[in-house]
């Protein structure tokens, strides 16, 4: 069972507050631009090259805003890349923590199995497209969950809002008209 | 490297705190987002209404420098992006903060969930110029704007009312509504109900 949403709501607050406090508001979609590219610059040594006054690259968005993905993909032991790996790591220790997950929830989420039933391939077909719409989406709006509605709207920035309602107005229909049954 | 450390220390304890919230739980995500059971919603909303109270009131009394401030620009896209982003977050339950953490966690779709996310990011990458193109990207309302103004902090304010204030009564708004959401707002159907 999660915690309260009391007491789930404040420990979140406070790993918000936390970040800003010491560093700065917490983001993620962006490191999965950043894997891309170091994956891309493996195959390709091209895409990301040093220049006099930092890193340059010959895709057109690792290549924006002075090429600040670009050092980032050059240089992946920096803080936002390493807090993700950070993240997955809690994650990890508090599944671990409550006993682990078991073998059905390993494959799908019981709502799922609930709805569509149990054919692993149908749902990570649609955890794969979903995968692809929501990132693309996330950069196309510059920013996810994370770094648009929970760090955005934290901070009062517009952007914040105007991401909350897209996400919401696609959210609510689709998640009511393919999940009517309850798990 | 006391970077390195605080990413560490701080992504750690987000994603604990996001597992420990059932937010790595599709089931738990969808419940939300078909509003049959709201818990996850009233402590995301209180989630973000105490960071806000703490950040602002910080930056009031001089304890959170509002340089470490970062606002996103606003634009036409932001609004498409997130309808995108909220279709597929509803379809699989995940969103990337989740989608890592769940995967994590030992989740098998939720690796299929990331694999696709690579995709649509390099995709992205690729079709970049195209959007710039579009004007889509394009600020609208002033582009990195606060609600109201908060001083020093670079971003400009779509009002001029102080936003340090308004940061601390839409913290409180966000937590207000977060206790006066209901459990659900639709009836939960269990088992063998036939689709409608």
């Amino acid at each position: 069972m999660p915690l309260n949403w009391k007491t789930g709501g404040v420990l979140l607050g406070l790993v918000f507050f936390m970040a800003v406090l010491l560093v700065k508001p917490i983001g993620v979609s962006t490191q999965f631009v950043i894997l891309d590219g170091i994956i891309g610059d493996l195959v390709n040594p091209d895409l990301v090259t040093q220049t006099d006054d930092g890193f340059a690259s010959s895709n057109a968005y690792l290549n924006k805003s002075g090429g600040k993905y670009a050092q980032a993909v050059a240089e992946p032991m920096n803080y936002s890349f390493v807090f993700v790996l950070a993240m997955m790591a809690g994650a990890f220790a508090s599944t671990l923590a409550r006993g682990g997950l078991d073998r059905a929830e390993r494959t799908m989420p019981a709502l799922w199995r609930a709805n569509f039933g149990d054919a692993p391939a149908l749902r990570y077909g649609v955890a794969f497209l979903g995968g692809f719409i929501v990132l693309y989406g996330a950069r196309l709006a510059g920013g996810c969950t994370s770094g648009h509605m929970m760090s955005g709207m934290m901070q009062t920035a517009l952007s914040g809002y105007i991401f909350a309602a897209g996400a919401f107005a696609a959210a609510i229909p689709v998640s009511i008209l393919m999940f009517k049954k309850e798990a | 490297m006391t970077s390195l450390l605080l990413a560490i220390v701080i992504g750690a304890a987000f994603g604990a705190v996001l597992d420990r919230i059932g937010a790595t739980n599709p089931t738990y995500i969808d419940r939300m987002l078909n509003l049959t059971n709201l818990n996850l919603m009233k402590t995301i909303l209180l989630a973000i209404g105490t960071g806000s109270v703490l950040m602002f009131g910080g930056q009031m009394i001089g304890l959170v420098d509002v340089g470490h401030m970062s606002v996103k620009a606003a634009y036409a896209g932001v609004f498409l992006g997130g309808l995108m982003l909220g279709a597929g977050w509803a379809a699989s339950g995940y969103c990337p903060g989740t989608g890592v953490c769940a995967a994590a966690s030992g989740r098998k779709d939720a690796l299929f969930f990331i694999a696709g996310g690579l995709l649509g990011a390099a995709a992205y990458m690729m079709t970049y110029p195209m959007w710039k193109a579009s004007g889509l990207l394009d600020d609208v309302a002033g582009g990195k704007v606060t609600l109201g103004t908060v001083p020093d902090s670079g971003y400009d304010g779509l009002t001029a009312v102080s936003g340090d204030l308004v940061g601390i009564v839409l913290g409180l708004a966000f937590i207000g509504v977060a206790f006066a959401l209901p459990e659900g707002l639709r009836p939960a159907r269990v088992g063998t109900v036939a689709a409608e």
